[in-house]
């Protein structure tokens, strides 16, 4: 699993599939996905994504999970189009977004994050003639996919001791404590990029 | 034994009527194999141990390591002084262990083979080998802070400083982190409130109020550091 509970360790033909190349053709399915237009075209489009996951060694049920948390999303853009445009253009939108979430998530399930983190840092290397320094980029990349789980802690934390307090829905009582957390923890997750030598 | 001489040594915080000394006037050399440091909240342990690797450089004095200035050699001094923090969340900067662990490796100059067998065989001797792929966060808090100690010796400091690394553990994982580090090679400097860890070390450091008041064997140490706090 990578950070986010995604990478599967596996030696299958998509895990083995260079990092850059994994990232190019998401980006590529991306672009194409503007030009389906028909009901079958997502069906195609979906079946493809999930002949992937199989050839990941990838179960459904986890190409499941991917697409679970934009159900409610998934579902409100269903019921607009559905109003609006008909049934056509309900099925093919909601089965764009569908095919994206499984690319993506199939990617991450497939990749280790230095790996993509590494594919980035060679993609942004022409960019140093413009100042950008690609190795920053990558570690900003790997602190923010590491930060998540701690940021989802703090707010965790901050949250049990505003119940714990008889506090209940309190915006500024839970954004305040979390941001001033997160402001320590970043400070603290500079001294130990320094202590292991970023900087030098 | 690597050489750590302290001369002379004050920190403050901010200017004129707002400065605050939180370390003053410490003159100290250290060439033992285990030193303890102890002291009460506030003393100034905390911000001597980060000026050993140049986290904090002095506002008077030097702090040289086998002869390298913290100021002006502060890469070779960081790599020469391995610093593992109380919090290993706030140390650990990789998703993933084997990640974590190959952090500090990849401005080392060596190959991706190099680095995959250094972190295996450090994964392994730390009895992480079976989390390697595993998301960090999701280790219990003694793995933390087992990986974070892991990705700092896994660059081979010859100086191991360590910052209260039982505070946040229960007594199970703080016992497997004691004796991790009492069966480690190197020089280790051991800032602690858990006294019982100093037991056979060659040396104890007291601060108290921003002043080392206290330099000797651990039971006299020990025993100075409760008669002030008492």
């Amino acid at each position: 699993m990578n950070s986010l509970g995604l990478y599967v360790p596996g030696t299958s033909p998509v895990h083995r599939m260079p990092a850059g190349a994994k990232l190019l053709a998401m980006l590529a399915a991306g672009a194409g996905s503007v030009l389906l237009h028909q009901p079958w075209q997502v069906g195609v489009a979906v079946t493809l994504a999930l002949v992937g996951y199989r050839l990941g060694g990838l179960t459904v049920r986890m190409a499941l999970r991917q697409v679970r948390p934009l159900l409610m999303v998934v579902g409100l853009v269903a019921v607009f189009h559905l109003v609006v445009n008909g049934w056509e253009r309900a099925v093919v939108f909601v089965g764009v977004i569908v095919t994206l979430v499984l690319l993506a998530g199939l990617v991450t399930l497939t990749t280790r994050t230095t790996d993509m983190v590494d594919a980035i840092v060679r993609a942004a290397r022409p960019l140093r003639v413009v100042g950008v320094h690609p190795e920053r980029l990558g570690l900003l990349m790997a602190l923010g996919i590491r930060s998540v789980p701690v940021v989802v802690g703090l707010a965790e934390e901050v949250r049990d001791a505003q119940r714990a307090r008889g506090l209940t829905a309190s915006p500024r009582a839970f954004a305040v404590p979390l941001i001033v957390r997160s402001l320590r923890h970043a400070d603290a997750l500079g001294d130990a990029l320094v202590a292991r030598g970023v900087d030098d | 034994m690597p050489v750590i001489e302290v001369s002379g040594v004050t920190h403050a915080y901010g200017e004129g009527a707002g400065r605050r000394v939180v370390l003053r006037d410490v003159s100290v050399t250290l060439s033992e194999q285990r030193v303890g440091i102890i002291g009460a909240n506030g003393s100034g342990k905390s911000t001597f141990v980060r000026m050993l690797n140049g986290l904090v450089l002095p506002t008077e004095g030097t702090v040289c390591v086998d002869g390298l200035d913290a100021r002006k050699d502060g890469r070779e001094v960081r790599r020469r002084v391995g610093f593992c923090f109380t919090d290993p969340d706030a140390q650990i900067v990789m998703p993933t262990v084997a990640e974590d662990v190959a952090f500090g490796l990849r401005r080392r100059g060596l190959s991706k083979r190099e680095i995959a067998a250094k972190v295996r065989s450090t994964l392994e001797t730390y009895g992480l080998a079976e989390h390697a792929d595993h998301p960090a966060h999701l280790l219990s808090g003694g793995q933390k802070q087992l990986l974070a100690l892991s990705s700092v010796l896994v660059t081979d400091p010859a100086v191991l400083v360590l910052d209260e690394p039982t505070t946040l553990l229960d007594l199970r994982n703080a016992a497997v982190v004691q004796r991790v580090v009492r069966d480690l090679p190197h020089q280790v400097l051991l800032v602690t409130h858990h006294l019982d860890l100093l037991e056979d070390f060659e040396r104890v450091l007291v601060f108290d109020q921003t002043r080392l008041v206290y330099d000797g064997k651990p039971d006299a140490a020990v025993q100075h550091y409760r008669e002030l706090m008492t």
